[in-house]
Formats: C-alpha cells, structure tokens, sequence
C-alpha cells in the first residue's frame, strides 16, 4: 500500500491552520462530530479488550496492522467528539513507518487546542491514546 | 425580588462566568456550593481562633472547641438524635460507612454472616461491606431495584435469613433520586431484629431527617453536599450499637489512659474521633445547617418544587431521552435527573454542555452496578437545588435539545 503523499509534519500544519478558523468551541465539536461521523467503519469483532484504551469516560478502541513497514491504525469510540479526534490522530499518523510517527514531537493536540479545552478526564484518554500510538511505533520499529 | 434572585448573591461561586457565559451549576449532587456564611466560618475559624481542640486550656483552644462542638448540637437538632454523643464527626459519607463496616464487622460479623445492600448503591455503599465481608467470611446479598428505579421491597423479607447481620440502603440514590420508603425498610428488618445504616449522602439534603421516627440504627451523610466544608461529615449511631463497636483508628485525644500494657478508650462521640479533628470543616455545619433549613422552607421550596416539576414533565416526555429512577409520584422525586438519549453518548452531551455553560455531571456516576442494571455504560445528570432558577432550567432544555441535535 503507498504511504501518505504528504509528510507527517505537513499534515499536522494542516491539522492545526483548519482548527484556527474556527473561534467558538461549538464550531469546533461540530467539526469534531462531523469527522467523527465520517471515521471509516471499525469491525465488531475487534472491540475487543485488548484493544481497549484505558483512561476515558468513553471507550476507545485502537487496532493496527503493519505492511511494507508501514502502520495502518484502524479505531473507534462509543462517543462522537472522541471519533473525531480519532480520525485526526489516523489522519496524522496511519500510513506512516515507525520512525516517521517517532519523528512527530506529538504536540499537535496542544496546538489546536484540544488539550486544554477538554475535561481532565477527556485529556487523559486523549494522553493515553497518543501514548499507545508512540508505544506502537516503538514495538514495530527496527532498532 | 424573586426567592431565587435574594439568596443567589451568597453563593459567590454561581456568579462565575463559564467561556464567557453565565455558570448554570446543575451538580450539586456531587458537591453544592458554599454559602457566604460558611466561607466566614472557616476563615473565622482560622484567623482568630485556630487551636487544636480538646487539649488546652488557653482561650483560643476554649473558642476552637466551642465552635466545633456547638456543630454537633446544631447536627443533633438538625436529625433529631436522642444524644449528643451519638453524633460522630467524619470526614464524610465514606468514610462514615468505612467505619461502622470495620467496627459493626469486627464486633458482629462472623464467618458465614450475611450483609444485604441493595441494587442502586454508590460505591462508597458497597465496597466497605464487600471488603468487611471478604475479611469475615460473610456473604454480600443485593436488594435489586425495578425498571423504574424502585427497590423491590417484596423481596426484603426473603433476602433476609437469621444471618443477616446488617442491612445498607441509600436514603436516596444518587443516580435515581427517589426516596426510598426506609421507615418501612427500617421496621421490616428490625421485626427480624436487624440493624439498618442508611447512606443519607443525598437524602439530607431535600428533606427532614428524623432518626428517632425513622428508628435507624446508622444515618450517614457528608457535610460538602449539603453547604459545608469539604472533608466534613457525620455519623449517626444509637448509643446501644456505637458502645458495643470498637474503635476504627485510634491515637489522639480519643484514648482514656494508655500504658504500653494496655490502652483504654474515652467515651463516646471521642471514641470514633482519633487524631486531630476537621475543627474548622465541622464547625462550618451549623452555617450549612441553617442554609439547608432555609432552603427547605417557604418561596425557595415553592421554587425548587416548580422547577422539579418542569424537568420531570419536559425529560419525560420526550421521547430521544430514557430517564432512570421514574416516580410514582412527583412527590417521590427530588430534582436530581439521570438520563440517557438514544444515539447520544453521555460523555459527548456533557462537553457540548459544558460549553454552553452548563455544569452536569456524567458517566457511571459511583453506580457500576446500576449501570450494568440499566445496561448503559453511563448516564448524564442534573442535579439542582432550591438556589436554581426555572430560567436556569428552561436554558438547560433548549440547550440540551440543540446538543442532541448536533449529535443525533
Ligand atoms: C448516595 C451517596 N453515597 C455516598 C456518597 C459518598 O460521599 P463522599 O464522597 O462525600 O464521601 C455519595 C456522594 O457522591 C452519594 O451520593
């Protein structure tokens, strides 16, 4: 399968100029949601808990595959605004070899924002999450 | 000048702008804010008469001691208890019910025993017996609640055996917000001669607690639900049963004589009272007390029924939206609304109404159990007292309908 036209850093720019049109948080979920909507479908029978990510008030679902020394995510929630940023976060980093997601400084969520303008407790799975994604590309890198 | 409008101006926190709009706080089932006349009593407290209490005889230490005892008669009017020294101060709900599991399970729980609490308990509820049980041997029985929230009462008497060695039940649940008939619960169990504790964490806030007309043998509540400091928060126990148990921590001024032989402990409520106390927290009960009086009584009652009758009719009759804990009558409920809607994650309605202002809380609310009953993974709820507005309450409606519309 081919990788992502554009570099990772690319498209984390681009993440963020999209976020900064938007001056009210409701724009912004409504963005979120309509990603959310739009995430490719996850298989049910991959709901497994293994595949559970700890740390949300929803719950998170994180599976991915490996070809040609690329990670593929694949992931889903029970909640909507969580789905959106999900597809943010495969947008960023699906398709990409390890080392290319292990280049990313993962600071993208703090710069659109999200960090700081969700819960406490919607940060931790979102902290989690990013975690899971850097312990991925760790396991499956060539060292 | 409306009810609402006179008393607001002394919850400085509800003046609080949320991103720029006005703080609708429909959480005060978590915790209620702080009247004005409680801010004062800590920070009196702390500025002029800090001194540890019980042990000196300088002025100060008089003024702490006063001040911290005069609490526990104000809580001893405020639920009718027969004795003062049946009034244990802890640091809340919790840790009241850590306490009388430890102690009433050490002095009465034997191998093969067993404790009944019911479907729709708070975690604080249940693991202090589940562990109690697990050290004794005994055996944890649930009271299930119906579809619509009530316990079922018919299987009381069966769950009952000549076991049963205590039986836990909320006042009112904090997901379901009925109240419980537990002056029935109460006479069925002790026509066994079983002991009742009630968890009172919600039931003392809305209404009149009598434990004398009730009969309990435990009434346990927590002092930052209904206006006071945080870390505060009571103990009933009728003397016959407080006597009998042993101590739950020891050290401090609770002791009588201590020899390396051997140590005695002081009369009750110093007993249950071990290292230095919450002086400053407890004494901000008699404050919050005459604030949850005021706010049982005349035009602020008449508001809070008005706006509880609003929420009721609007969440039930909308179909997006399943309400937990239905009543038989409105006169059952207190405006404490657990919902869910169909095709709406609680977690995603709790952001967008966050943003909106909105102050709720969601997710499995301390209830496992009864979201496992309910078959959801959580709820989101409202919860309000008589300081809520009926604008406050249309706001939440119109915002709530515009929030399932995004996500629906
Ligand atoms: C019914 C009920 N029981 C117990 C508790 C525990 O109270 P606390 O956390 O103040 O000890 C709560 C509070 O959430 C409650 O609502």
């Amino acid at each position: 399968m081919e990788g992502q036209a554009k570099t990772l850093q690319e498209t984390e720019s681009e993440v963020v100029d999209e976020f900064s049109m938007f001056d009210e948080w409701l724009d912004k979920y409504e963005y979120l949601i309509e990603l959310g909507k739009s995430l490719a479908a996850y298989p049910e029978g991959s709901k497994t808990d293994d595949r559970l990510i700890k740390g949300c008030q929803s719950r998170v679902w994180l599976d991915y595959r490996v070809s040609d020394g690329r990670i593929w995510f694949n992931a889903d929630s029970d909640a909507i605004i969580t789905k959106g940023i999900i597809s943010l976060l495969i947008r960023i980093y699906s398709g990409r070899t390890p080392e290319e997601i292990l280049s990313s400084d993962f600071s993208v969520v703090d710069r659109i924002g999200l960090k700081e303008n969700l819960s406490p407790t919607r940060a931790n799975g979102l902290v989690s999450m990013i975690a899971r994604i850097k312990e991925i590309a760790v396991e499956n890198s060539r060292i | 000048m409306s009810a609402t409008d006179e008393i607001r101006p002394f919850f400085p926190a509800l003046s609080r702008k949320v991103y720029g709009k006005s703080l609708v706080y429909f959480d005060n089932a978590a915790t209620v804010q702080r009247p004005q006349s409680v801010i004062d009593s800590w920070n009196r407290i702390t500025r002029e008469s800090n001194a540890n209490i019980h042990r000196a005889v300088h002025l100060l230490a008089g003024e702490a001691t006063d001040a911290y005892e005069s609490s526990r008669d104000a809580v001893r009017d405020f639920i009718n208890a027969a004795a003062r020294e049946e009034i244990i101060f802890t640091s809340g709900a919790t840790a009241s019910i850590n306490l009388v599991a430890f102690s009433f399970g050490e002095a009465f729980v034997r191998d093969g025993d067993e404790v009944i609490v019911s479907e729709a308990e708070h975690h604080s509820d249940i693991v202090p017996w589940q562990m109690m049980c697990q050290r004794k041997g005994a055996v944890l029985k649930v009271l299930p609640v119906d579809d619509t929230g009530h316990l079922r009462l018919d299987m009381l008497d069966s769950l009952i055996t000549p076991r049963t060695r205590i039986v836990a039940v909320a006042h009112i649940s904090n997901v379901l917000g009925l109240i419980n008939p537990v002056r029935e619960i109460v006479s069925r169990c002790h026509s066994k001669g079983v002991p009742v504790l009630i968890d009172g964490a919600q039931g003392i806030v809305h209404q009149s607690v009598d434990v004398q007309d009730l009969d309990c043998d435990f009434y346990v509540f927590s002092g930052h639900k209904i206006f006071a400091a945080t870390g505060t928060g009571v103990l009933y126990g009728k003397k016959e049963w407080l006597e009998r148990m042993p101590p739950f921590m020891t050290g401090g001024e609770m002791v009588g004589t201590v020899r390396f032989s051997g140590t005695s402990f002081a009369p009750l409520p110093m007993k249950f009272e071990a290292g230095t106390q919450n002086f400053a927290g407890a004494a901000t009960l008699k404050p919050a007390i005459e604030t949850a009086l005021a706010f049982r009584s005349g035009r602020l009652r008449e508001n809070e029924e008005a706006v509880k009758s609003y929420l009721l009719d609007k969440l039930l009759n909308d179909n997006r939206i399943h309400l937990y804990g239905v009543p038989s009558s409105p006169e059952e409920k207190i405006p404490l609304f657990s919902f869910s809607v169909d095709g709406a994650h609680h977690e995603d309605l709790a952001l967008i109404l966050d943003k909106m202002g909105i102050a709720m809380r969601s997710g499995q609310m301390c209830a496992e159990p009864l979201m496992d009953r309910f078959g959801v993974t959580g709820m989101l709820r409202a919860s309000l007292v008589a300081y809520n507005t009926m604008e406050e309450a249309e706001y939440f409606i119109s915002s709530l309908d515009k929030a399932i519309k995004m996500l629906v």
